[in-house]
């Protein structure tokens, strides 16, 4: 055994220069889907079942399944964990594979709407740490406009119920909504209460809502497209953003801007992550469920869906005429929102090009001054120039406006 | 005051940390929050960490623990036995390994 004699013990930070020299973890984030069923009934969600649906929670993965994949996934490497739904709080045996998680080291995300936060989940939450924010969804200031968008009685009270028992004891949260016709109008109030609860700068919103990644409701997905953000009220919010956040959204642009040809997965925020739905079919993220892309975990591994699957999914080429005349020609790509998820919702295709996602980054890109009005990007013969970053913006690596759940 | 570490004691990885193998590291993560700053840190052993650490199951007193390595190793017993009491120090004053009662 060769010394050193002091020093045995090394402190790294988790966004730190390699914790395995010559190596990466083959997985080192893992989204993982709990259920699909929810507590409520949100008009925009584009995944929510019944809470009660017995077909979907006898087809959930067991305690016992959960549990071995989140080892699988620590094996791997695997650092973080996000749990998810549906409402991953409507499974009884939560606070076990909560604490699971936990005791492998993995940091835990938890999307909520807190309604079924219990003062002992609050208190487990208190003693042993997530180590990442809870996100809670919240729609309203008031009972009636949140109520109207999660159609379900009862759940404002609970999840105001659920926040003041996670308040108290100190456990962090970060409030995330869903800017709709409805609750426009509460936009500033409701920044203005979320600061105070949270301390966050302000709430994340999603206003470009996704169709239901199992296109399996029709009537849900008329719903949703009618509560879309407007392209032109989107120009002019964009055009309206305090300098800073067009500063931010400039440097961006100019930090990923450039067509992307026949590639397919362009997506900035998936590397060495891999998601999991509630019925163990490995994905590439929670939205994307072409039959094409998944993997069936009860038939391979963990290992083999990140070392063989992942990267065949990854090196798929567009192919779509009409795609790779426009997308893959298009400078903006990595600001819209056009991905194969995307994709697949809207058409049943992966490279299908989405009209409303790139008739919002357009919008965004004329409210910026990247682009004139009627100007299509893939067009644009000098992008180069139009994105050269300005003056004083930022570093591009944050994604402000994409908006992607994932 | 810092806890004193004996050869005649036997030790354990504290309930307050997990230590889990990822590509031949050791890597040691805080579970509770008043270990050094639980939001962004993480802890490796060096190769004489890594050695001890799989030994220290609460069974072995850290004389048998060091008696082992140095056959292990064919390395001096004095040499060893200053690595494994090091070690242990820093881990106990870390909080990472508690005593076996």
């Amino acid at each position: 055994m060769s010394p050193p004699r002091t020093g045995y013990v090394r402190r790294v930070r988790r966004d730190e220069a390699p914790l395995w020299p010559g190596a990466r973890p083959l997985l080192t984030w893992l989204d993982l889907e709990l259920t699909e069923r929810c507590n409520c009934d949100c008009v925009h969600c584009s995944v929510n079942r019944p809470a009660g649906d017995p077909e979907a929670k006898r087809s959930e993965l067991a305690t016992a399944e959960v549990e071995r994949l989140l080892e699988a996934a620590a094996g791997l490497g695997c650092l973080s964990v996000r749990l998810t739904g549906g409402e991953p709080l409507l499974r009884e045996d939560f606070a076990d594979i909560y604490l699971f998680a936990r005791k492998l080291g993995l940091r835990t995300m938890i999307f909520t709407n807190a309604a079924l936060v219990t003062p002992a989940l609050a208190e487990l939450f208190a003693r042993v740490p997530p180590l990442e924010s809870l996100e809670v969804s919240v729609y309203g200031l008031e009972r009636g406009t949140h109520e109207a968008v999660t159609r379900t009685p009862g759940s404002f009270a609970a999840a105001r119920r659920g926040l003041a028992l996670l308040a108290e004891r100190r456990v962090p949260f970060y409030i995330k909504g869903a800017l709709l016709p409805g609750n426009a109008v509460e936009r500033e109030p409701f920044e203005r209460w979320a600061r105070g609860v949270s301390g966050q700068a302000r709430p994340a919103w999603v206003r470009f809502l996704d169709l239901r990644s199992r296109r399996d409701d029709d009537g849900k997905n008329a719903l949703i497209r009618g509560l879309r953000a407007a392209p032109e009220d989107v120009r002019r919010d964009t055009a309206a953003l305090p300098a800073a956040d067009r500063a931010e959204l400039l440097g961006f642009i100019a930090a990923h801007g450039g067509p992307a040809g026949d590639r397919l997965f362009t997506c900035l925020s998936t590397g060495g992550k891999g998601a999991v739905d509630a019925y163990g079919t490995f994905q590439y993220c929670l939205l994307l469920r072409h039959p094409e892309t998944v993997f069936d975990l009860k038939k391979g591994t963990l290992r083999t869906a990140v070392t063989d699957h992942l990267p065949a999914v990854r090196a798929m080429k567009a192919r779509d005429p009409e795609y790779l005349g426009r997308c893959g020609r298009c400078f903006l790509k990595a600001f819209c929102l056009q991905c194969p998820a995307k994709s697949w919702a809207e058409h049943g295709t992966l490279d299908t090009p989405v009209e409303y996602l790139c008739a919002v980054a357009h919008a965004q890109a004329v409210g910026l001054g990247v682009l004139a009005e009627g100007e299509k990007a893939w067009t644009v013969e000098d992008w180069k120039a139009r994105i050269d970053r300005p003056a004083g913006a930022g570093g591009g690596d944050r994604q402000p406006v994409r908006e992607c759940s994932q | 005051m810092s806890e004193e570490v004996r050869f005649d004691d036997a030790y354990v990885p504290s309930e307050d940390v997990v230590a889990r193998e990822i590509e031949g590291e050791i890597v040691i993560i805080p579970l509770v929050s008043d270990i050094g700053d639980i939001e962004d840190e993480l802890y490796t052993l060096n190769e004489t960490g890594r050695a001890v650490w799989g030994k220290l199951d609460g069974a072995r007193p850290l004389r048998r623990v060091a008696a082992e390595l140095a056959e292990e190793f064919e390395a001096p017993i004095e040499d060893i036995e200053r690595d494994v009491l090091g070690l242990v120090r820093e881990l106990v004053s870390r909080r990472m390994v508690v005593k076996k009662d």
